[in-house]
């Protein structure tokens, strides 16, 4: 503030004169020797890293020697069939996660932002899923469905008499219950979200509409709704950022089985980095992140195009 | 060399990928098990020389090491081993190639022969034993697992193992069943038990990696057919689609198909598999040797009412069995001077019959020792004598994956859709053919 007054006086309509000034003031306060230690571990860990991996996507690397194969391995990631399902899967996988924790994420914080009993207590439970281990979490559901000894289908074969699907190990299923498991785990922080938009909407607007007679679905239609909009397109890019990267829930449930059933981008890159092909698989980084980059940059520039101001 | 600077620089990007468990390598060493009261910095060097031992950290296995490790130090003054453990599988894979790519590996440490071996690139990462008088005591067959480029580089660890069908000899007593010799036995045995009620095969999905056995214990029958089939696979001239090989997958078909399978088969593990086993749910469990020491205590009569035989194939006359030979311990380039030293005085005396003895005594061996001059103690489990003909009569085929240095990562997968009607055998093996090429060009062989 200081600055911009001293500076003022003297170059009054000149605006590059305080940037000028304000730049110097930076200079003065952060010598280089204060940027070094987060710069050096921005370069070694960060910019260095990044750098060899798109390297090394285009080598045959054994993690001993490296031959330099041109796009052979982007080549063979592509025609390989597990990939085109894999590809698929994700998609599904991310679309399906985001939608529904958007969906039942709205609909929990409208709940949980209305006066009802316990709502801290119901809040709290909303969220506890998120703090479990993900690894944790899938070894759990591992057992809670298993489709003979599992609780879920016990309980299934008890109330309709008949033997209950197989979640985890039907192919046609597999990828859709470990979405499910996502949905559940991940919600809490969709509600979150939620609730702190509907939170910051100012009282004004239920007040003026509860005055001209709105009805609940009209309150829900014409104000929670535009006006939490940050808030959905948040937990949109949250959780399809997730859900398309997702990785430790499908691992531990389903190894991307049965078969390939289940298979996404990343377990399928996990899987060759296990087998050692190396340049392969940092090749399948390569692709997912070109993948994840193509879908989320321009959905999170629509997403901000539409957001209404308060 | 500027391939090591490569190296060092290429793992700094594998750390960034996150799939490195580097961490996982430190807590198996916990203090020394001999106590030496002397702290240790004042311990001079020429007097002890400490080395360490890496395996795997599967019981088995520790059990094993240890008990070697234990008799190896009270007898040999001058040398103490320590043993390091770390994951088995592929993260284990992961972590052996990571320590031998930074320099960073124990003085000794226990892998996988055969394929998995070659794939590490022996000849610039491991020390080459084959000129060192211990090797003498080693048996041949072994020795052909753990040569690369000419050079062989380590000692056995551990007993040789079949892989077949083990099966409940009192059901089979029961329904006066016989031990099949053909395929078509095997599913006329099949169907009789099915007839009595009892499930006739044993799969177990829940652990991926049980679902390959009737591939790969196939391969006695693939080489009875065509000798240089394993050659001619190297070379790319064999394929898993065509005749003789796609047998093994067609088997897997079959036995689906029947409907001979137990009805939990795609969720349950190999724990599980072994219980039904040992309880008579089930009649046979097509598996590797290595997992009788695991049902040995799940029922009072497992160790005598639980038999094996090799899988078998179209014709009698060629019926034999698939072995495989066991991990093998190794010397990493590494370990220099007084180390290097150490290191082989451990080899020499693991490859002695005292030291297949000092195995014994801590766990019940579950196969032959490929060391010359060894023995087994009586009273081994029916499985054991079982597996013990086979050798006995020489009636044994290695495993592929110690003729050709390729095997595919994704056969276990494979091997779950096709057993568990998901795809054709056709499909199966066509899809494996693709899988393989992969680590046929990751290792640069001729031909692909």
């Amino acid at each position: 503030m200081t600055i911009t007054q001293t500076s003022r006086p003297g170059r009054a309509g000149r605006p590059t004169r305080p940037r000028r000034a304000s730049g110097s003031y930076v200079d003065k306060a952060y010598p280089l020797w204060f940027h070094l230690p987060g710069g050096i571990v921005f370069v070694t860990l960060f910019l260095v890293p990044t750098a060899l991996s798109f390297y090394f996507a285009f080598t045959r690397w054994t993690l001993f020697k490296s031959t330099f194969i041109g796009f052979d391995n982007f080549v063979l990631f592509f025609s390989e069939p597990g990939l085109i399902g894999s590809l698929r899967n994700t998609l599904i996988y991310g679309f399906v996660t985001s939608g529904a924790k958007v969906v039942l994420g709205m609909l929990l914080a409208v709940l949980l932002s209305a006066p009802i009993i316990a709502r801290g207590y119901l809040r709290s439970v909303t969220f506890f899923p998120v703090l479990v281990s993900t690894v944790g979490v899938g070894l759990t559901f591992q057992i809670l469905l298993d489709p003979f000894h599992g609780v879920v289908n016990q309980v299934w074969a008890v109330v309709l008499g008949i033997d209950g699907p197989g979640w985890l190990t039907d192919p046609s299923i597999a990828l859709l219950s470990v979405a499910g498991i996502d949905v559940w785990k991940g919600v809490g922080l969709a509600t979150l979200i939620y609730i702190a938009g509907i939170a910051a909407i100012p009282h004004e607007y239920f007040e003026a509409a509860r005055v001209d007679g709105a009805s609940s679905w009209q309150v829900f239609r014409r104000i929670i709704l535009p006006l939490s909009w940050s808030a959905t397109s948040t937990v949109i890019l949250l959780s399809l950022i997730g859900g398309l990267r997702s990785f430790d829930l499908i691992w531990t449930t389903t190894g991307g089985g049965p078969g390939f059933a289940s298979d996404v981008i990343a377990s399928v890159i996990y899987k060759q980095y296990q087998a050692g092909f190396y340049g392969l698989s940092t090749a399948g980084n390569v692709i997912l992140f070109i993948v994840v980059t193509a879908i989320i940059y321009p959905l999170s520039r629509w997403l901000n195009s539409k957001e209404t101001s308060l | 060399m500027s391939f090591r600077t490569k190296g060092r620089w290429a793992l700094v990007a594998g750390l960034a990928a996150g799939t490195l468990t580097l961490s996982a390598c430190s807590p198996g060493s916990l203090g020394t098990s001999t106590g030496s009261a002397a702290p240790s910095g004042s311990e001079a060097p020429a007097a002890n020389v400490e080395i360490t031992l890496l395996a795997d950290n599967s019981d088995q296995t520790v059990t094993q090491a240890q008990a070697m490790i234990d008799a190896f130090n009270a007898t040999n003054q001058g040398v103490t081993v320590k043993l390091e453990t770390r994951a088995q599988g592929a993260d284990g894979d992961n972590i052996v190639k990571t320590r031998l790519a930074t320099g960073d590996m124990t003085e000794v440490f226990q892998y996988n022969s055969g394929s998995l071996m070659a794939a590490l690139d022996p000849g610039t990462n491991m020390v080459p034993l084959t000129g060192e008088s211990f090797m003498g005591s080693v048996e041949d067959t072994f020795k052909t697992a753990v040569t690369s480029g000419g050079e062989v580089f380590g000692v056995p660890f551990g007993q040789a193992m079949g892989g077949g069908i083990l099966y409940n000899k009192k059901v089979f007593a029961d329904l006066g069943l016989q031990v099949p010799k053909t395929w078509a036995e095997f599913m006329a045995n099949n169907e009789k038990l099915r007839a009595a009620g009892i499930d006739p095969v044993i799969q177990t999905y829940g652990d991926t990696w049980t679902s390959q056995l009737f591939v790969l214990a196939d391969f006695h029958n693939v080489t009875a057919a065509q000798a240089d089939w394993a050659e001619k696979y190297t070379a790319n001239q064999a394929k898993y689609v065509d005749e003789p090989a796609i047998k093994g997958f067609q088997r897997l078909e079959d036995v689906y198909k029947a409907g001979y399978l137990n009805k939990d088969f795609a969720s349950i593990k190999n724990s599980q598999g072994l219980q039904a086993l040992v309880d008579g749910t089930g009649a046979q469990y097509p598996m590797l040797t290595f997992v009788i020491n695991s049902y040995l205590d799940l029922a009072d009569d497992a160790a005598e009412n639980i038999g094996f035989f090799a899988q078998p194939g179209d014709d009698a006359a060629s019926y034999g069995l698939t072995a495989w030979t066991p991990s093998g311990l190794y010397i990493p380039t590494t370990t220099t001077g007084e180390k290097l030293d150490a290191a082989k005085k451990f080899l020499a005396w693991v490859a002695t019959p005292e030291a297949c003895d000092a195995q014994s005594a801590a766990s019940t061996p579950t196969g032959p020792y490929l060391i010359k001059g060894s023995t087994l103690p009586d009273g081994l489990p029916a499985a054991v004598t079982d597996l013990q003909q086979f050798f006995t009569d020489g009636n044994v085929s290695p495993a592929l994956e110690f003729l050709s240095p390729i095997k595919g990562p994704n056969l276990e997968k494979i091997t779950v859709e096709v057993g568990s009607g998901i795809s054709t055998a056709a499909d199966g093996a066509k899809r494996y053919d693709e899988d393989v090429k992969k680590q046929a060009q990751q290792l640069g062989l001729e031909g692909w």
